[in-house]
């Protein structure tokens, strides 16, 4: 019993990661329709960059010979994220409008060898250590008292997590900018024609979803290190969607903490008699059963067709 | 001014449907096929076949399936490398099982399995449309290769997991195994990919393929004018899953001679294929070939540009090549969002105007 | 209108179909029959069920109640596909063209339920499947002739003008052979010549094939004109149907369309 909520916490710690990264892919598809097949590069990307700036023997301090207070490195980075989107906006995204969904996700894969290119060339591809002072270790006082083994970073993950929805949907529906945004998801032109520049509300998009991917990879980071294998996890946030449905925020949410708890209960308790490592696609046949019998989703309308 | 229709007039319907009613187009492809046949077989070294030519056949074949799925009937899968695995291991289970099997029936064989799997992973596609198709479509890849990986039936136990491709025949010349000739192997993809591109250009102009574009241009319209979604779906995952199948078998059996799943068969290889499919045009089975040809030379084009004449690292060249792969990829979405078959056509166009600008 | 048609016996009869989404009624109670060789119209204002009464009768929607008879084979259900294999053909108010084919590729669609050769002749395209292909292009080519659209062939119709558009869908839905046509707001958006072209062309094909037409339209002036028959929806229910006289001078139909003497609003 108690193995059993050990297991169902870990999942819902690792869904907190999945739902991270399902939320920048909400926020992009939202605003510009794009399906942005980047977000976990972004992720990786991010990381990256915050550890040059705070580490020792990261290249921010070979050229400078000091290294940024982890509160300052986290503004940089967001300026480089910042940048980044700028420049997704202007090289590419402005270039194809009003092209097809099919042609916009090629791109950003497109944009995501480029960006594994980019990262590695600069920041070097072996494993690297986020430290940025979060607390680490299982959490004392469910150990003692319940035997319960929870690490305090997952706590803080998910406290964060939970915060930036919050900031999020505040931002979204209180905000002058929210609402151009939301103008935007309904319709492009309509959006155009009542004055709301469709690139400015890109840049910040792809900014803010630039911003989220950073703190997903901050989090991953602390955990694992930072790493490849940061990249990847923009495949498992895709059942997260199907689960979720792709325009909804507490559909990503939902949706990451059923696949996370889904996928580490199949493999520690159905795992074993498989052989193992189910989790590669347990996520997968679960997000494809659910939708043949609710393919809008867990927050979708029903959709009526005409003609 | 050698590209002209003038003169060359249609009198049947027959005529006005064949596939090069051109003459100069009817020559120039003569003229391939028979070097591609007759003199590229005798040059042929071991580089050449598999670095560039066999790994380019082999390409092209998945792309003319993958482009049957997505180009035609318009369901996006990113499951062809899931696909390719299931065409591998059931030509190793059959080479392995019946030794005395014709190899190109071995071959036809691994295609139809695959068009079986194919069509099982693709019934969600009846309620699932688009990029959640398309995600549905992960789950074959990744189920698929999970299980080549454990289940130790399929690779006959060998302890490193890995599958060898036994030495066979055809025609008293060896075409798989290590003491196969170039050539020979050559050939022996060349004709199946000739064969099955001819066939799958023949079935996409059919009732069948328009079938196909119907469901993809505008399904409901499709569906009240009388086309079975169903049939019409189902059928093109078969057809394409049968493609990419016997890519798969070639893959392994000629061009590898090896296969371990996790690396030959990842997802790496379904985006590879997809963007075959994408650069090169999709719904043109020209654009298969063309996408096919871009994305092999593509690669082997910077690594020597990088680091035999520009003396990069070969390290630093790897990410370098990443990066410029990705550029060229968006670039060309740019330029052409449609693809070489498209640009191939202005070209065409263009030559018959020619020297008139207009 | 004067023509030399024999209106034979009942083709289609709706007998109290009602159709509701969740908790709206976009059809309460609906029955009318149209007869073989008829040209019958659905008219009302905007909202008042005609598509989806249209929708019905070709199985896209699922009617909750009634029944629909269509060649004597009575059904409530029946999927859209099954609908145009027993000889429903229609063409959309938006038009529902495949963007991507040739006008030609799109109106030979239109006879891909009687083309029957199977996977592996048409992936030779030798014999059997060459042969049919041939057979059906002509029968292809007489609906292009009809139309006068054959200087468009070849273009994909995506790059046609709207009007354009139109005809080649009616042309897909005439390669069919149906016997009965569904024309839904045949002529919104066309300017006065078009209107004229698309008329002749309803009534040609009514005259020469004997094709039964139930056709939606807001331009009472073509309605009146072209159809031996009118029903009228409001709202969901029917107000009247006859003759387009009768119709014309119904009170229930003046009044929803301009309104009771009461009313101040409208």
């Amino acid at each position: 019993m108690l193995f059993l909520l050990e297991t169902v916490i870990s999942g819902l710690m690792a869904g907190v990661m999945y739902s991270l990264v399902a939320l920048g892919f909400v926020l992009i598809f939202k605003a510009s329709g794009i399906f942005n097949f980047a977000q976990g590069v972004f992720a990786l990307f991010a990381g990256l960059a915050l550890y040059d700036f705070i580490a020792q023997d990261g290249w921010f301090y070979g050229l400078f010979g000091f290294v940024l207070p982890v509160w300052l490195g986290i503004i940089a980075t967001m300026g480089v994220m910042v940048i980044v989107a700028w420049l997704v906006e202007l090289l590419v995204l402005r270039h194809l409008v009003n092209q097809e969904p099919i042609i916009l996700f090629m791109s950003t894969i497109g944009l995501a060898y480029f960006l594994e290119g980019l990262g590695d060339m600069l920041f070097g591809s072996d494993v690297k250590p986020l430290n940025i002072g979060l607390p680490s270790g299982a959490w004392d006082y469910l150990l003692d008292n319940y035997n319960l083994y929870v690490e305090k970073l997952e706590i803080v993950a998910a406290v964060v997590a939970a915060v930036l929805v919050i900031v999020l949907a505040i931002f979204f529906q209180k905000t002058r900018i929210g609402r151009a945004l939301r103008a935007v998801a309904d319709d492009h032109q309509a959006a155009l024609s009542v004055g709301i520049s469709l690139r400015m509300i890109w840049v910040i998009v792809w900014s803010v979803s630039g911003f989220v991917a950073l703190v997903a990879g901050v989090m991953w980071g602390s955990k694992s290190g930072i790493q490849f294998s940061l990249s990847l996890i923009a495949l498992k946030a895709l059942p997260v969607l199907i689960l979720g449905g792709f325009t909804s925020v507490p559909g990503a949410i939902i949706g990451g903490l059923i696949i996370g708890v889904g996928e580490k209960v199949a493999e520690v308790f159905g795992g074993p008699y498989v052989g193992g490592a189910i989790e590669n696609w347990f996520a997968y046949v679960l997000a494809l059963a659910f939708l043949l019998f609710r393919p809008q989703g867990l927050f979708g309308e029903k959709i009526i067709e005409r003609v | 001014m050698f590209y002209r229709e003038a003169g060359q007039f249609k009198t049947s319907y027959k005529a006005d449907q064949a596939i090069f009613s051109i003459t100069q187009d009817r020559f120039i492809v003569g003229l391939f096929l028979v070097v591609a046949f007759g003199v590229v077989p005798f040059l042929i070294n071991d580089y050449w076949a598999n670095a560039i030519l066999i790994q380019f056949l082999v390409y092209a074949m998945a792309a003319l399936g993958l482009n049957i799925l997505t180009g035609y009937c318009g369901q996006v899968s990113l499951g062809t490398g899931g696909f390719m695995a299931v065409g591998a291991y059931a030509s190793y289970k059959l080479v392995t099982s019946f030794p005395e099997l014709n190899f190109i029936l071995i071959i036809l064989l691994s295609g139809g399995i695959t068009a079986a799997v194919g069509m099982v992973f693709g019934l969600p596609s009846l309620r699932i449309k688009g990029f959640y198709l398309a995600v549905a479509t992960l789950a074959a890849q990744f189920f698929l290769v999970w299980l080549f990986n454990k289940v130790g039936w399929f690779f006959n136990y060998s302890p490193t997991g890995m599958i060898v491709s036994p030495p066979r025949e055809m025609f008293g010349y060896l075409i798989t195994g290590a003491e196969a000739q170039p050539g020979a192997r050559y050939l022996f993809c060349l004709s199946f990919v000739t064969i099955f591109a001819l066939a799958a250009k023949n079935i996409t102009r059919g009732r069948i393929g328009r079938s196909w574009m119907a469901i993809r241009d505008m399904d409901i319209a499709a569906e009240l004018i009388g086309i079975r979604p169903l049939e019409a779906k189902l059928s093109a995952f078969a057809v394409s899953s049968f493609y990419i199948g016997i890519a798969g078998a070639l893959y392994f059996n000629v061009w590898l001679g090896t296969a371990e799943p996790t690396e030959a068969f990842d997802i790496n290889q379904s985006f590879f294929v997809l963007f075959i499919v994408i650069i090169g045009g999709l719904g043109s089975i020209l654009g298969s070939f063309l996408g096919a040809a871009f994305m092999v030379l593509a690669p082997i084009g910077i690594k020597n540009l990088m680091v035999g004449v520009l003396g990069f690292d070969v390290s630093v060249a790897k990410h370098v090549e990443l990066m410029m792969i990705g550029t060229l990829i968006i670039l060309f979405l740019i330029v052409e969002p449609h693809g070489m078959a498209r640009l191939w056509q202005i070209l065409k166009e263009k030559l018959r105007r020619w020297p008139f600008p207009y | 209108m004067s023509l030399k048609r024999n209106i034979g016996d009942t083709i289609l009869a709706v007998d109290q179909i009602s159709l509701s989404f969740g908790g709206v009624k976009a059809l309460s109670n609906i029955s009318f029959s149209v007869n073989e060789h008829e040209v019958f119209a659905i008219i009302g204002p905007n909202g008042a069920g005609k598509s989806s009464m249209l929708n019905c009768i070709n199985g896209f929607y699922h009617p909750q109640e009634g029944t629909i008879t269509f060649k004597g084979n009575t059904r409530r259900h029946v999927s859209p596909s099954e609908a145009a294999r027993e000889g429903i053909a229609r063409t959309f108010q938006n038009i529902a063209l495949f963007k991507g084919m040739t006008t030609l590729d799109n109106i030979m669609t239109g006879r891909n339920t009687k083309m029957n050769k199977g996977i592996f002749w048409q992936a030779l395209r030798f014999g059997p499947a060459e042969k049919e292909e041939i057979e059906h292009r002509a029968v292809v080519e007489k609906v292009i002739d009809f139309l006068e659209i054959e200087a468009i062939r070849k273009t994909a119709v995506g790059t046609l003008p709207y009007g354009l558009q139109k005809r080649v869908e009616l042309g897909r839905a005439l390669a069919a052979e149906p016997d009965l046509l569904l024309l839904d707001e045949p002529m919104a958006g066309m300017n006065i010549e078009e209107k004229q072209d698309m008329c002749r062309f309803i009534l040609d094909v009514n005259d020469e094939f004997g094709t039964t037409i139930v056709l939606i339209e807001h331009d009472m002036g073509v309605v009146m004109d072209i159809s031996d028959r009118v029903v009228v929806l409001d709202y969901g229910k029917k107000l009247a149907d006859g003759t387009p006289d009768e119709v014309r001078n119904n009170q229930a139909v003046i009044d929803a369309y301009l309104g009771v003497a009461h009313d101040d609003e409208e």
